[in-house]
């Protein structure tokens, strides 16, 4: 179904909404995989984001999103030197990712303190992204929900432990995923939730044994 | 939202009212937000649009790549025979928002960030010229976002996908249907509005120099006002387009969907791929340092 604030809609920074809202959006979600600004970024940019993505900010766009700026900020313009003055230290290089990918598709890997996160991500039209890869494992998550990311050791009852746990701390499943490279070996676990999780539904969550690296994202669309 | 504008005015007609206000008892009844939730996010929307307009007749924006900037600035001291009407009012308007768009600058994508300038051309054109509330804006707001809604399911929002006629085209359809409704048209005036704008756009090529969404786009978003005007102009005058409103958007999706991709965003056709279109689109871009490969 097609809203009418998707069509009067985005409210952002120009010129393209797929090379620089989407590329943003991107960039937010590769920040909330790391819970904050990272120390450094490597920014892969793949097909029609690598040949014309300078000349539509992309670069500033995923810029901006990794310092934590929406499509509508004006500091996307100038994020560049404000990464550069937050002590972010950020790299671009254009490449062909291996597979199918989007044609407006950018790999982001983040660093904070000890943690470390990759993600792939495509802006797919009119501002709207799917982010199609997590740490390796493929994941198809839009954004548009506040959502719980983490990493779960792929044992029976993981995820009634974890749905009874939101259950019991009252948050709302608008839609999850879990998905796995071996069977036994680690499993992706995303939900995406109607409202931001509460800091009690992250303890109880990370008291499961089985559940590691939990990561709370804020919605970015 | 509705999947065909036929069906739309239908039920405007038996319940009396018109197409923006049609459009937000609908988006409503869909439940996601409240009716002044969504007039609340129509009325920023148009903050927006106003301060884009302002922003880019001052006339000091350059675009990323410095090929365009200025031109609305020219168009709002324009002094040929139009000089001083709606007509030159909207291409200014409309030259402003793209100019803004080009220069990184804060735009309503209307449907999308290339056409952004056609809709806030054509309705605040008009409002320079008309006793206008805000109100009355936000429903012309609503009445574009319902036909921009039925394009997007029946054919394309993307010039990736069906061409500039789906997005400067699309736009164009939208400010048509939007501007009959500030007007005070009915909602049958309102889609023959629609109808008479997005014939004169079908087959529209999107072939952006160096794939940059600046050469024609600033111009087309003006001359897609243009067209706009020429839509609500007939329709108020009782013109009435005999191919209904449907297929005509029905037709610029099939369109889209059999054009050559040269014609589809990439840059490798049209005005694109012209000897001027590539020299410039090399200067420029190796002016911008691409990042290495």
């Amino acid at each position: 179904m097609v809203s009418l604030l998707d069509i009067i809609g985005p409210v952002m920074v120009g010129p393209s909404s797929s090379h620089t809202a989407g590329a943003c959006r991107i960039g937010l979600f590769a920040r909330g995989l790391v819970g904050g600004q990272p120390d450094s970024a490597k920014v892969e940019l793949h097909g029609s984001f690598a040949r014309t993505g300078t000349g539509h900010g992309t670069d500033r766009a995923i810029a901006g999103g990794l310092l934590g700026f929406y499509p509508d900020d004006v500091r996307l313009r100038d994020s560049l030197e404000l990464a550069e003055q937050a002590g972010m230290a950020i790299t671009f290089t254009n490449v062909k990712l291996r597979g199918e990918h989007h044609p407006n598709t950018t790999r982001i890997t983040v660093k904070r303190g000890g943690q470390q996160a990759v993600v792939i991500g495509s802006s797919i039209g009119a501002g709207r992204v799917l982010i199609t890869n997590v740490d390796g494992f493929p994941v198809e998550v839009t954004g548009a929900f506040p959502s719980l990311v983490f990493v779960a050791q792929d044992v029976p009852g993981i995820v009634a432990a974890v749905t009874s746990a939101l259950a019991r701390t009252g948050e709302n499943i608008a839609s999850m995923r879990v998905s796995r490279r071996q069977k036994g070996g680690d499993a992706i676990h995303i939900y995406e939730l109607d409202s931001p999780p509460s800091a009690e539904t992250l303890d109880v969550l990370r008291a499961i044994p089985a559940v590691r690296t939990l990561r709370a994202i804020p919605r970015i669309a | 939202m509705f999947e065909s504008l036929g069906e739309a005015v239908e039920r405007a007609e038996v319940e009396q009212i018109s197409l923006g206000e049609l459009a937000l008892r609908v988006e409503a009844e869909d439940g996601l937000r409240t009716r002044a939730e969504i007039e609340q996010a129509l009325q920023r929307a148009l903050d927006v649009m106003r301060g884009a307009v302002e922003r880019g007749l001052l006339g000091d924006l350059r675009s990323v790549s410095g090929l365009v900037g200025g031109d609305a600035a020219r168009m709002a001291h324009a002094s040929g025979p139009l000089a001083g009407t709606v007509f030159t009012d909207v291409l200014a308007a409309a030259l402003a928002v793209q100019e803004v768009n080009a220069a990184m600058g804060v735009i309503v994508a209307a449907p999308t960030a290339g056409g952004a300038g056609v809709l806030p051309g054509v309705l605040l054109g008009l409002a320079r010229h008309r006793p206008v509330t805000d109100d009355m804006l936000v429903r012309a707001l609503a009445a574009a976002g319902l036909v921009g809604a039925v394009v997007a399911v029946r054919a394309s929002l993307s010039g990736a996908e069906g061409g500039c006629q789906a997005e400067t085209g699309a736009a164009a359809g939208m400010a048509a249907a939007a501007g009959v409704e500030l007007l005070g048209g009915s909602p049958t005036e309102a889609v023959h509005a629609v109808a008479l704008t997005m014939q004169g756009t079908l087959g529209l090529v999107c072939d952006p120099l160096g794939g940059l969404v600046e050469v024609p786009c600033v111009y087309r978003n003006a001359t897609g006002g243009a067209i706009a005007l020429a839509g609500i102009e007939m329709a108020l005058a009782g013109v009435r387009f005999p191919i209904p409103v449907d297929e005509v958007i029905d037709t610029m999706g099939e369109i889209g969907r059999t054009m050559d991709v040269r014609y589809r965003e990439t840059a490798g056709g049209g005005l694109a791929a012209t000897p001027t279109g590539r020299r410039l689109a090399k200067e420029r871009l190796v002016q911008l340092k691409p990042h290495r490969s």
